[in-house]
């Protein structure tokens, strides 16, 4: 089966470009079925999310939040972990975050987002690293005690936020807004401060946080010792553990990373857009972030590609419904998980004919070696 | 047939283009979170604006959020687009409307629930407690064991707003009536829980409750299920929901998000749209209790009379009614 290899580029960029296709033209044949023209929403869709200023401004502000979530499930299933836990890890991490906020309020800017971003960081790196640590000494599965953790974390945000946190006036439960120098830096004030008009949105600094942490991502993953024995550790438990390497520090450590990578979405949501703690803040994004992973064959430039693209379906999305009313948001939602199911569940549907494809152009190049 | 087709098309170009040049209203709604079918809260904005929508001819655009940042992004949308009045259903709109509305002065937004101080907003808010005071008269006078129920949805202050009127509707019919109150929840996911909502009603029941009230959006469904499936009464809420199970309920509190909505645009389109709080209660037909073929028969001719006495009397302002949220107490 040698000859079916495909190289990575193609692993990386065709296998998803064909899903993504499959996806779309599914899409188009529900979108008729209810009497739109699919390419009409096609072109609204795509227009919307990347033909405006606005429009890529949005999405590139969802797209933060689906890298950081992405990254946190990428890195962890390196080393063999399926992390469920990005949704509630992020949570965890807007409460360390908010906790800088509210305590301190007199900070300045310079002093007040760092240790914001570094409490939001450990709390999320600690509410995954229970969970690594229950897998490697307990042998509890991780994907139940992950996902149980977003349950604790669900039941105990909404005690924190409803009888402690909760301002005393507010209908909402959540947190007074922080003080203004916990507002991560915004690309529209920072633009309009050199004079330009540009139209408002939610994007902030944390787009750039996300990118470092994609190439930190690279980096430790093919670069550095822990990186190996994560990869090891990923290829085969029993291996790297009669290798020598100590899987349930590796795991731990894993895990923690991987919590605190999940911790970006709630810097991107809690500091950089509501500046305040809010009930509910990470809205599925981490479960999005398993797809984002899955569709960037948990590979960092695949998810960065993989979080455009969601970031657009998400953006377009909306435009979409706003544009043709008889697009409900329910539709997108069909959009969306058509995109989850060809890239995540059939993603080896493609991966057959288009290996079979590019060896067929492959072979009259080789043979004069062979 | 094809003359008639096209003096018909004639005529509709000339009604259309006749209402184009008599009014420039561009109406537009953005939803909460619960959706535009939430059967409750939502749903009697969307119809205020069908009804004005097909009394005027004038089309109106509305929007359903997926997430809280969607919130300040369909607001703006439509305010860039030249769409005024806009309606934000829900105080969860508060902080985006008050950010849009600065950035644009001269479009019109409407909040329905909170007060946003702007002068380019109207702000309703609805004195819910008056109408809940009516339909507890209404259940102390029903009921056989002098035991009724409250099913509340999220426990926030707006709802115990509720819960307090009924008690003291409940108290002022018969003074020795119990009271069995109970929350759903406290976050959002209480608005849609109608299992949890009718082990709550069913709890309350087996207690010796006989007619249950809810303001739990869409839980609600359940608990009115739990009750008629009882044998007893529901009270139902928001919108007329006497039809739900006709026969065992014995009325519903009106909030006439429906008449807010329509209201808004009608305004706008008849130049008199103004900005600033509209509280809305009994003496401004805001709130109320339905009465229809469904439950004409569960109201009794003494019932109806205490009920609207009642009613002249808060109008009056010959009995108060404690409004929950001037001081997070309620006196019984």
């Amino acid at each position: 089966m040698s000859g079916r290899r495909l190289p990575a580029w193609a692993d990386l960029t065709l296998v998803p470009l064909a899903n993504v296709a499959a996806a779309f033209f599914v899409s188009g044949l529900v979108v008729l079925a209810i009497g739109e023209n699919p390419f009409t929403a096609m072109r609204l869709l795509v227009a919307g999310s990347l033909g405006t200023l606005e429009g890529l401004s949005f999405t590139l502000y969802y797209a933060t939040n689906f890298i950081f979530t992405g990254l946190s499930v990428a890195l962890a299933y390196r080393a063999g972990l399926f992390n469920i836990g990005a949704e509630g890890q992020a949570y965890l991490a807007g409460l360390g975050a908010a906790l800088v906020c509210l305590s301190w309020p007199g900070l300045p800017a310079v002093v007040m987002l760092p240790l914001a971003v570094i409490a939001a960081g450990v709390f999320g790196a600690l509410w995954a690293m229970a969970p690594g640590w229950l897998q490697a000494r307990r042998g509890s599965h991780i994907v139940i005690t992950t996902i149980m953790f977003n349950w604790i974390a669900t039941s105990l945000m909404a005690w924190l936020l409803v009888n402690v946190m909760r301002a005393p006036t507010s209908m909402q439960p959540e947190t007074p807004s922080f003080a203004a120098a916990a507002q991560m830096p915004k690309f529209d004030a920072l633009a309009r401060s050199f004079g330009f008009t540009v139209p408002s949105s939610p994007l902030n600094i944390s787009f750039l946080l996300a990118l470092i942490a994609a190439a930190f991502v690279w980096l430790l993953i093919w670069r550095t010792r822990l990186g190996y024995e994560i990869r090891t550790l990923g290829a085969n438990a029993s291996a790297a553990e009669y290798a020598g390497i100590n899987t349930t520090r590796v795991i731990v450590i894993t895990m923690g990373l991987s919590g605190m990578l999940a911790g970006g979405l709630a810097v991107n949501e809690v500091l950089g857009v509501q500046n305040r703690l809010l009930l509910e803040f990470t809205a599925g994004y981490g479960f999005v972030g398993i797809a984002v992973a899955l569709m960037g064959r948990a590979h960092p430039l695949g998810v960065v590609l993989a979080s455009l693209l969601f970031g657009m379906l998400y953006q377009g999305g909306a435009e979409l419904a706003f544009d043709q009313p008889r697009i409900t948001r329910d539709m997108i939602v069909v959009i969306q998980g058509l995109v989850v199911l060809f890239a995540g569940a059939l993603e080896g549907m493609f991966r057959t004919p288009i290996a079979g494809a590019i060896n067929l152009f492959r072979r009259p190049a080789e043979n004069p070696k062979a | 047939m094809n003359q008639f087709l096209k003096g018909l098309a004639f005529a509709a170009g000339t009604f259309a283009m006749a209402g184009a040049a008599q009014a420039q209203v561009k109406p537009a709604i953005v939803y909460d979170l619960g959706g535009k079918f939430d059967k409750s809260f939502n749903e009697a904005a969307y119809a205020g604006a069908e009804k004005f929508a097909k009394e005027s001819g004038v089309a109106y655009r509305d929007f359903e959020i997926q997430n809280d940042a969607q919130r300040e992004q369909g607001l703006r949308r439509f305010a860039r687009d030249g769409f005024s009045p806009i309606v934000a259903v829900g105080f969860s709109q508060a902080s985006a409307v008050e950010k849009v509305a600065a950035e644009f002065p001269n479009t019109q937004f409407t909040i329905i629930d909170m007060v946003v101080e702007k002068p380019n907003v109207q702000s309703i808010v609805f004195r819910e407690h008056e109408g809940s005071f009516i339909v507890g008269l209404m259940a102390a006078k029903a009921s056989k064991t002098g035991k009724v129920g409250f099913v509340g949805g999220m426990d926030i202050p707006l709802i115990r707003r509720f819960a307090c009127g009924y008690v003291q509707g409940v108290k002022f019919a018969n003074k020795g009536a119990d009271v069995f109150q109970n929350m759903t929840g406290t976050t959002g996911a209480a608005w849609n829980d109608p299992v949890k909502g009718g082990e709550l009603a069913r709890s309350q029941i087996e207690r010796g409750a006989d007619v249950v009230y809810h303001a739990a959006g869409g839980t609600g469904l359940g608990v009115l299920r739990a009750a008629a499936d009882a044998g007893k009464l529901g009270i139902g809420v928001d919108s007329n929901q006497n039809g739900l199970f006709p026969g065992k309920v014995l009325t519903s509190m009106l909030k006439r998000v429906d008449v807010a909505t329509y209201k808004s645009f009608a305004d706008a389109k008849a130049n008199s749209w103004k900005g600033g709080v509209q509280v809305l209660g009994l003496k401004e037909e805001g709130v109320g209790y339905a009465l229809d073929d469904n439950n004409k028969a569960l109201v009794s001719a003494d019932m109806k009379a205490a009920a609207d006495q009642a009613a002249a009397d808060i109008i009056a302002g010959k009995i108060s009614v404690h409004d929950y949220m001037s001081d997070s107490k309620c006196p019984m």
